[in-house]
């Protein structure tokens, strides 16, 4: 029953998001036991349909969170938008725990008005209301704003509802040729912006910690090298042009320095580059493929992909605050012969990677207190983890009938969905940390 | 004749429409047709779109080692194709793409030897140079493939420098996966993905 209502859900989703969104979510694999919650249609006095369905943007989150279970519109036997109006009796023999009412109220100068109210069915009381002026092309971020209190009031987590993720897409031009570009979207897929585009491979977006810049990989000119732009201002900057590689950048956590990979001295190393100084300091000195680095989040530490152990393996080597190492890289993956491209949960508890495991390559996430291994995902081509920035869920990219889509497992690989562009293949997704 | 040349959205949208044995079946004619065609000899790179080009170099290939002997023979005895050697579609030159086993940077002797061949042509023809342009299947993890097809680009190039070709005359590059020439998604496309080409200029 639950998973017939997720995937009305899903279809309910597609449809309203032909409108605008490129992106197009489904929910795949609804969780067992998710908490029930009802997002009554908030009150809308206007003569026209409101600008946004408020109601419907929130449920959307909350479903994929895979914490909730929102029940469909039609099922609600009455839509109060205020919690006087609210007949707790209705709700409670509709088995739902939580409800949210609420009312948008047109102001004189354009703006919008939202009220809400996240309500205790059981009992019988208020756990949290707000009241948020808004306005036009605001309104989807305000609707993930209140998702992100609802979900933080109940599961005590921060939302990650009001985020973006960057990601790659790659679609033919009218001359037949292959068009990158990189984009970002809201966390739910709408409202994309193109950052930048080429006819030549780009790869490998990051975010600045500040959440304003993205580094990314093209071979703009033939060969790869590092840029930085300002997603505002579209000012972009190079980075790193040596001789051979310029690969996998990832931001330290204070937004001061980068690692990165360059070949420059015959084979792939690990750098960090101090982004005022513009100084580079080798990691790692191994006659091997190091590469993808990515940061602890105390700054203190790098993990990366090496196969100098004969195949592809994470290690974790220890640095301080002059970029110099700390003793020497340790392995951290024992489990198969492949994982690679790690991403951390902000906590620094878990390791998310790509992980093979009979030709199929999926994702997985390793707890680093216990060495608990789990595979999360079931696909052949998963690959380019990405934790949200509240480290609950997970987006990745996979293949779907030969598309490269997007998909978003939750941390307990109980939560599944798939976000698909309408052509073309999208990849490399990256979700932006907290705003 | 002409190949047409299935991408990933055509094929995908014809899937959908016609069912699974059609896809199989159009597997089975791309397959066919790579095997079957006739082609002129290919002056320019191999784009990553382009699956004719591929057909035809595997072709030459193919010519190429069946004839390689008598080609050295020919060019011992002063034969026509000193200078013109690359455009000969019977030279063991003609033979520009080398292919490498899943994770694995390591070439086979024959290739060893063609390699061999490219070597002494760069040698006795310093202003010619050659781009190494390493490249890997669609699996696994992007950056990680970028290593990877750097690792057998520069596998070749060290075999051509330990023969003596100055390394000015060289250069390498790796796209990764970026520039799949077959564009299924299966061990008979990946086998063609995995390998490195050699693109002339200057000759």
């Amino acid at each position: 029953m639950k998973k017939q209502l997720s995937f009305i859900f899903g279809l309910l989703m597609l449809a309203i998001s032909q409108a605008q969104a490129v992106l197009t979510i489904e929910i795949t694999q609804g969780v067992q036991g998710a908490t029930p919650i009802a997002i009554v249609p908030f009150a809308w006095a206007g003569n026209n349909a409101p600008p946004e369905y408020m109601n419907k943007i929130i449920a959307a989150d909350l479903q994929r969170s895979g914490f909730f279970n929102p029940l469909p519109e039609e099922d609600m036997i009455a839509t109060p938008s205020e919690a006087g109006k609210v007949n707790f009796a209705d709700w409670r023999a509709l088995k739902v725990d939580y409800v949210v009412v609420g009312k948008m109220i047109p102001q004189m100068d354009g703006s919008f008005q939202i009220q809400f109210q996240l309500l205790d069915v059981y009992k019988g009381k208020q756990l949290a209301g707000y009241s948020i002026r808004s306005r036009k092309p605001n309104l989807r971020i305000t609707a993930h704003q209140i998702s992100d209190i609802i979900y933080k009031t109940i599961t005590g987590v921060r939302g990650a509802f009001d985020t973006h993720i960057a990601y790659i897409t790659v679609t033919k031009n009218r001359k037949g040729q292959k068009l990158y570009r990189l984009a970002i979207a809201d966390s739910d897929g709408f409202d994309e912006q193109i950052i930048y585009e080429s006819t030549q491979p780009l790869l490998s977006p990051a975010w600045s910690p500040d959440g304003k810049r993205l580094a990314y990989v093209s071979f703009f000119g033939g060969r790869p090298k590092i840029y930085i732009q300002n997603i505002l201002t579209r000012k972009t900057e190079e980075i790193s042009g040596f001789k051979g590689i310029n690969g996998a950048p990832a931001w330290s956590p204070d937004g001061r320095r980068m690692a990165l990979t360059l070949s420059k001295d015959g084979n792939p190393e690990i750098y960090v580059v101090d982004l005022k100084t513009k100084k580079f300091t080798r990691i790692t000195h191994q006659y091997a493929i190091d590469t993808e680095a990515t940061w602890m989040p105390d700054g203190k530490a790098l993990i990366f992909t090496s196969d100098r152990g004969g195949s592809p393996q994470l290690y974790r080597v220890e640095l301080n605050r002059q970029s110099k190492t700390i003793g020497r890289p340790r392995r951290l993956t024992f489990d198969g012969n492949y994982n690679a491209r790690a991403s951390v949960s902000p906590d620094g508890r878990r390791v998310a990677m790509v992980h093979r495991e009979q030709g199929k390559f999926q994702i997985a996430v390793l707890e680093l207190k216990t060495g608990r291994f789990q595979i999360l995902t079931k696909s052949r081509l998963d690959e380019s983890p990405s934790f949200s920035p509240n480290g609950t869920m997970i987006i990745y990219a996979t293949e779907d009938k030969y598309h490269g889509i997007l998909a978003e497992v939750s941390v307990d690989g109980r939560a599944h969905q798939r976000l698909s562009l309408q052509n073309g293949d999208v990849r490399e997704p990256a979700w932006s940390p907290f705003k | 004749m002409t190949l047409r040349v299935y991408d990933k959205y055509d094929l995908t949208t014809k899937v959908k429409i016609m069912g699974k044995g059609f896809k199989y079946l159009l597997i089975a004619i791309f397959v066919v047709s790579l095997a079957g065609c006739k082609f002129s000899p290919v002056k320019n790179r191999v784009s990553d779109k382009d699956a004719a080009a591929l057909a035809a170099k595997q072709q030459k290939q193919k010519e190429a080692e069946n004839s390689a002997q008598d080609q050295r023979y020919g060019a011992e005895m002063g034969g026509s194709f000193v200078g013109r050697e690359l455009e000969d579609p019977n030279s063991p030159l003609a033979k520009r793409v080398f292919y490498f086993g899943l994770d694995s940077s390591t070439l086979s002797p024959e290739d060893r030897n063609v390699i061999a061949a490219h070597a002494r042509y760069l040698s006795a023809h310093p202003k010619v140079t050659v781009v190494l342009e390493g490249h890997t299947d669609e699996r696994g993890s992007r950056e990680y493939n970028i290593a990877l097809g750097e690792r057998r680009a520069r596998a070749v190039e060290q075999l051509l420098l330990v023969q003596g070709v100055p390394s000015s005359q060289v250069q390498i590059i790796s796209f990764g996966e970026e520039r799949p020439v077959a564009l299924g998604h299966n061990e008979a496309a990946w086998r063609l993905n995995r390998r490195v080409e050699f693109l002339y200029s200057g000759y």
